[in-house]
């Protein structure tokens, strides 16, 4: 996992110049929920139901790893922003 | 349903003196003017209003305080969530209506058992039939004259959906949500009343006691069991064993009560709210994508419910003296007009986008049927919508008594 601080002083193994800047400048983000503190308020899966998914019982959980590609970021942080329990979070990696 | 409550000699509360010593959330003038009266409590700093009606009664009206004791099932209990003279007669941890007269550890068993048929997936199987009775009620009200005809939204629209939907999910006869309807207000909006004319008799007419209804219908499901809630309840087995009968018959009630008034009064004020903001109508009557934003700020800003908790034992709330057994409100919708939390939390914004609002509560008693609330709410203004783009206030709004706040009677005037 990269924290910011590696990220300015990794190595870099690319071949070409493009590739370094590729490797400097993306930082991967992913969305987690806490299932003890979600309740099943569903606002995450309405939301960005590309990112969320819900059990048999309306707990949220991920779908996949959690990955957002950059084109969700925003509904990440919609879902974020609207979870009544603060139960979902956009972490950095 | 109580013992014997708590009240004056004569019978019967007078008119609110003082909002912030005197609070009475079924008190005539309370609902039609809620908003601003938390608003004038919060700017007169009180956070906390008190009344020494139905034996003590605390209301918070911060979303901070609200949620805290949401929370905090530690110092609060919540055997009984309607606010009424007496007190509960059935003993926590289960309560009367299980899970939402629960407490923890029991709750999370009761609740776990309903939460499957209720979760998102399963409601959206729903919608074809919402939308199909919401159809067929605009179609059933005749003949229209823009510009002259009036219609009440809340008598001939909003009030049948929901207790049909829930009677036919938990198999109940049609014919018999005009009765549930009664129920409701018997339960509801007399709290204030002493129980000897709350409940007397010759004010039900021909009417049943709700109990004995339910208990007929856990007969009749039993002898012939069908794809129901109710057969879904009695079929249920924990390690071999059914569930009481008791637990049965109060999460029927729950469902059948929870599932009426209160998505009921979130339809209608939102009609209300359309009928009174032109702007609003057009924007969603054109835009149909504001819709997903357009509901969670109705439900954030006419939250219809207000729960409530007993205080297990005395406890000083932030400088508040709790006495044991005094009742405290959880005025949701207080909490969702706070200022405090909500950015431009006195406006309504159509297209609000963080909007972290907790219409269906917060902690573990979270509305169970808040995926169903919310397909109910959005079929029935879309279609509402769809058939009346533009309609306007025609009359006076009569706003329900008690815990749960939408209109009763709203007559609006068809336009186009």
């Amino acid at each position: 996992m990269w924290t910011g601080r590696d990220r300015a002083t990794a190595p870099c193994d690319g071949p070409t110049p493009s590739r370094r800047a590729t490797r400097a400048t993306v930082t991967r983000m992913r969305v987690e929920v806490d299932t003890e503190l979600c309740q099943g308020h569903n606002r995450c899966y309405a939301l960005a139901p590309e990112l969320f998914d819900v059990d048999d019982y309306g707990t949220a959980i991920v779908v996949g790893d959690g990955t957002v590609p950059a084109e969700l970021t925003e509904k990440a942080e919609l879902a974020v922003a609207n979870c009544p329990e603060y139960a979902i979070k956009l972490i950095e990696d | 349903m109580s013992t014997t409550g708590y009240g004056p000699a004569d019978g019967v509360y007078g008119p609110v003196a003082d909002w912030a010593t005197d609070f009475d959330h079924a008190a005539d003038d309370y609902n039609p003017n809620a908003h601003r009266i938390w608003h004038d409590l919060r700017e007169g700093g009180c956070p906390v209003a008190h009344s020494e009606r139905y034996g003590g009664m605390w209301a918070p009206l911060t979303h901070e305080l609200v949620h805290e004791i949401a929370y905090d099932t530690e110092h609060f209990t919540s055997q009984a969530v309607i606010v009424e003279r007496g007190r509960p007669e059935v003993p926590p941890p289960v309560g009367v209506a299980p899970p939402i007269t629960s407490d923890p550890p029991f709750h999370q068993f009761a609740r776990r058992l309903l939460l499957p048929p209720f979760a998102p997936k399963r409601i959206e199987e729903w919608e074809d039939d919402v939308r199909a009775l919401c159809r067929d009620l605009l179609d059933r009200t005749g003949a229209i004259e823009p510009g002259t005809t009036v219609l009440d939204a809340a008598v001939q629209y909003a009030q049948h959906i929901p207790v049909n939907v829930i009677s036919r999910m938990l198999g109940f006869p049609a014919e018999d949500d005009d009765y549930f309807r009664r129920c409701v207000h018997a339960i509801i909006e007399t709290v204030d009343e002493p129980d000897e004319q709350r409940f007397a008799e010759d004010r039900f007419g021909d009417d049943i006691d709700l109990e004995v209804y339910l208990d007929r219908q856990i007969d009749d499901h039993r002898a012939n069991p069908r794809d129901d809630l109710t057969t879904y309840l009695l079929d249920i087995e924990i390690d071999g064993n059914h569930l009481e009968h008791e637990h049965v018959r109060g999460t029927m009630l729950l469902l059948l009560i929870a599932g009426i008034d209160t998505t009921w009064s979130a339809i209608g004020s939102s009609l209300w709210h359309l009928a009174t903001h032109p702007d609003d109508l057009e924007r969603l009557a054109t835009d149909p994508d504001v819709m997903p934003y357009a509901v969670e700020e109705f439900l954030r800003a006419y939250a219809p419910v207000t729960m409530a908790r007993l205080v297990k034992d005395d406890y000083d709330f932030h400088g508040c003296p709790m006495r044991a057994d005094d009742w405290v409100l959880l005025p949701f919708p207080a909490a969702n007009r706070d200022p405090a939390f909500f950015e431009d939390a006195e406006s309504f914004v159509i297209d609000r986008a963080e909007n972290r609002h907790a219409a269906f509560g917060l902690g573990i008693h979270r509305c169970l049927g808040s995926n169903l609330a919310r397909l109910e709410l959005r079929v029935a203004i879309e279609e509402f919508v769809a058939r009346f783009p533009r309609f306007e206030l025609a009359g006076e709004t009569r706003w329900s008594r008690g815990q749960i706040r939408g209109p009763r009677e709203l007559p609006v005037r068809i336009l186009e």
